[in-house]
């Protein structure tokens, strides 16, 4: 609707319906998007002692507790990899994934002094913590490189489908975040959703069991969620066990679905938000 | 679009709002849980309702809307100055945030020409635990701002603000003060071909509010196009030659600003140039003397809330004393737009100096010298005491006001010069240059265009 034309006029007027997402004024405003991520990253352990060793105690400290309950106590079946290895690859990801989902279905409701008083493109909001996340993340697979130099696990070409199962753990929260940030800012009843709902997520996903232990009639249902597919991704692509395709492509699909009609709901409520919220 | 000198086209602008209805009340236990229940149905609805406005909403009178913007249309030329007046809830802000593109309008539409910066609040997103440094960056990217560009204008920035101590000291250590003059120092430097200001400049110290004035005034001298949100009259006459009076979601007025800071203040909650108490018993006062009626007249006699600066102004205080045997001291303060008293009169009238009054009603009037005030608007306060024993018995804050318009006559203490005077007083004195033509170096003994400066 808001043409930045040469002469760069702007046209206020009511909007309705669908509108697609306007990548020319996200380009606009990419210093904006830089510097909340920034804002995000620096304020996330500000005054602390640990600083960011915090984003690698957290996860750790799960990955021993789940070691020790499902690994020794329970004596879940990891087709032979140490539990240690089979969880941490898991629950790196999948912390990075719920931290940003909570985080940016809350983005909107946490923004609204800002959201009154200012205009820039409130797809701003949900999409920071996708990536200010990834800071964190980006610390925390040093636990995957230690344990993976511990277990003497050499790299194979596997390796190469990383950054695709980078990409797909982004699309999720973002999608998920898109959806929620507005569903929240109308009904707060997501805020009190969202903990819960995380905590249930985990047993959804392989990564405290293992995906094969899913009966096989129910995998297609199984693998159309997308966190199934990032899990059993990466514990391929770092494990160099063959990559389970049949669990990932359903998920890669459900994943870019979620994506594109978050953007869409996202667009339409929009315009909106300012009044409600 | 045919004309393209014009930054902002507004037509037909509106808004409207839904506000919320009583809650119904159950009489009975029954109901009320059977409501309970029913109640995610209808919160679902009623949280719909706040955005959905269906045709038969919009033209029926329906109880629960509220306009805040109807069918308002202007247009700002490009580097005109506009100012934007009205008492609370007339949709100034709505206006802003429209504008801005915070918010849709419901009808209408607005064609801006340029780059646009708004400034509704200053600090927005700053972060208290980020320091100085980043929340400079933060905000100023926020606002619209490129990083180059702030890198360039960081130095000037921080030396703006005053805080280049605290610099990397994170936000949530600094004073409030120290906040806010950072957040404006990051607002000041903004380089938007239009800027929305809504009222920022209620904060700080009135030295600080004195830098950001001047800077305003620099700004608006670069033919940028500013839109000013205000309620501080002086700053709205002095900074926008032109001003937009809205009342009820309308414009009601639009024109030069003195003519329309005129008529706001004669608009029905302002402070008018005539006070009557009709029932003595409700007049400010006691027991021993009452203040029935103060007005602001010209020589002709003329009740006026608007005086030519060159003409006398006449206030008028009729009073009724009850108790009779009393020495009174009358007399009123005058104060300007900012709240800087001008001036305190006192009577000293030589008929009823040291004499006790008898009971009964008394008009005095005291007349304020033409080519004293300045341009702008003053309040009255009057007052009445007794010096022995010391007791006050009534003073009205505020009680009339007045405008005093300075004309572009030629014969005023502006003379020629059509720009922005500053001052609390206008005294026209008397100028005398002596002309040597042997001497190169003319020793001119003053010169006028200090004034530019300012």
């Amino acid at each position: 609707m808001f043409n930045a034309n040469n002469d760069s006029l702007t046209v206020i007027k009511p909007r309705s319906g669908w509108q697609i997402i306007d990548f020319k004024e996200l380009v606009e405003y990419r210093d904006l998007f830089f510097s909340m991520v920034t804002r995000q990253v620096k304020a996330l352990y500000a005054q602390t002692i640990l600083g960011f060793s915090w984003a690698i105690f957290k996860p750790l400290f799960q990955i021993v507790v789940f070691t020790f309950i499902f690994g020794k106590v329970a004596r879940v079946s990891t087709e032979g990899i140490p539990y240690f290895l089979f969880s941490s690859v898991a629950i790196i990801p999948w912390t990075y994934m719920s931290q940003t989902m909570s985080e940016s279905s809350e983005s909107l409701v946490s923004g609204q002094g800002m959201l009154g008083k200012i205009y820039f493109p409130r797809l701003v909001f949900p999409l920071t913590p996708v990536f200010s996340r990834l800071v964190d993340f980006g610390i925390s697979v040093l636990i995957i490189l230690g344990i993976l130099f511990y277990y003497r696990v050499l790299p194979t070409w596997n390796l190469l489908f990383f950054p695709l199962f980078l990409l797909m753990m982004m699309i999720i929260p973002a999608g998920i975040g898109l959806w929620l940030s507005t569903l929240a800012i109308r009904f707060r009843d997501v805020k009190h959703a969202m903990p819960f709902v995380l905590q249930m997520l985990i047993y959804t996903a392989p990564i405290v069991y293992s995906a094969s232990s899913i009966p096989e009639k129910y995998r297609l249902l199984y693998s159309l969620n997308p966190i199934v597919g990032v899990i059993e991704g990466y514990r391929a692509c770092l494990l160099g066990t063959p990559i389970p395709w049949i669990y990932i492509g359903p998920g890669i699909i459900t994943a870019v679905i979620l994506m594109i009609s978050g953007a869409f709901y996202f667009r339409r409520m929009e315009r909106i938000i300012v009044d409600v919220i | 679009m045919a004309d393209t000198n014009i930054a902002i086209k507004v037509e037909n602008l509106s808004k409207c709002y839904r506000i919320g209805l009583k809650e119904e009340m159950h009489d009975s236990f029954v109901k009320s849980m059977f409501s309970f229940i029913k109640s995610p149905i209808k919160n679902y609805r009623k949280h719909r309702s706040l955005y959905k406005f269906d045709d038969t909403d919009i033209d029926s009178h329906s109880p629960d809307i509220i306009w805040a913007l109807r069918d308002v249309s202007f247009n700002v030329k490009e580097g005109e100055i506009v100012g934007i007046i009205g008492v609370n809830g007339a949709g100034k802000s709505t206006l802003l945030k429209i504008l801005s593109r915070i918010t849709d309008p419901t009808h209408g539409q607005a064609v801006i020409r340029g780059k646009i910066s708004s400034l509704l609040e200053v600090g927005t997103g700053f972060h208290p635990e980020l320091s100085g440094r980043e929340n400079v960056y933060l905000n100023g990217t926020i606002l619209g701002m490129r990083k180059k560009e702030l890198d360039q204008k960081f130095d000037e920035i921080v030396d703006f603000s005053g805080v280049e101590k605290f610099i990397d000291t994170p936000v949530k250590r600094y004073s409030s003060g120290m906040k806010v003059r950072l957040a404006f120092a990051v607002a000041a430097y903004l380089e938007p071909e239009i800027l929305l200001v809504d009222e920022v400049l209620a904060v700080g110290d009135a030295e600080f509010q004195k830098k950001c004035l001047y800077k305003m005034e620099d700004v608006s001298q670069h033919g940028r196009t500013v839109l000013f949100v205000s309620h501080n009259m002086p700053a709205v006459t002095r900074l926008c030659p032109r001003t937009v009076l809205l009342n009820g979601g309308r414009v009601i007025a639009d024109g030069p600003s003195h003519k329309i800071v005129s008529v706001y203040m004669n608009s029905e909650r302002a402070t008018k140039a005539e006070r009557k108490w009709p029932s003595l018993t409700e007049a400010p006062g006691d027991e021993v003397v009452r203040l029935n009626t103060i007005r602001v007249r010209t020589e002709e006699g003329q009740v006026t809330d608007a005086v030519d600066i060159r003409k006398p102004i006449g206030i008028e205080m009729e009073y009724e004393v009850l108790q009779p045997g009393h020495i009174f001291m009358i007399y009123f303060h005058v104060v300007n737009e900012e709240g800087i008293e001008v001036f305190t009169s006192m009577d000293n009238d030589h008929t009823w100096r040291k004499r006790p009054r008898p009971a009964g009603g008394y008009v005095s009037t005291i007349w304020i010298p033409g080519n004293l005030l300045s341009e702008g608007i003053f309040f009255i306060t009057p007052g009445i005491r007794t010096l022995n024993p010391n007791v006050r018995h009534l003073r009205v804050d505020d009680a009339v006001a007045f405008q005093v318009i300075d004309s572009l006559d030629g014969d005023s203490a502006r003379a020629d010069f059509t720009g922005n005077m500053t001052g609390i007083v206008r005294p026209l004195l008397k100028w005398e240059t002596q002309f040597n033509p042997k001497r190169t170096n003319t020793n001119v003994i003053a010169s006028c265009e200090d004034t530019n400066s300012l």
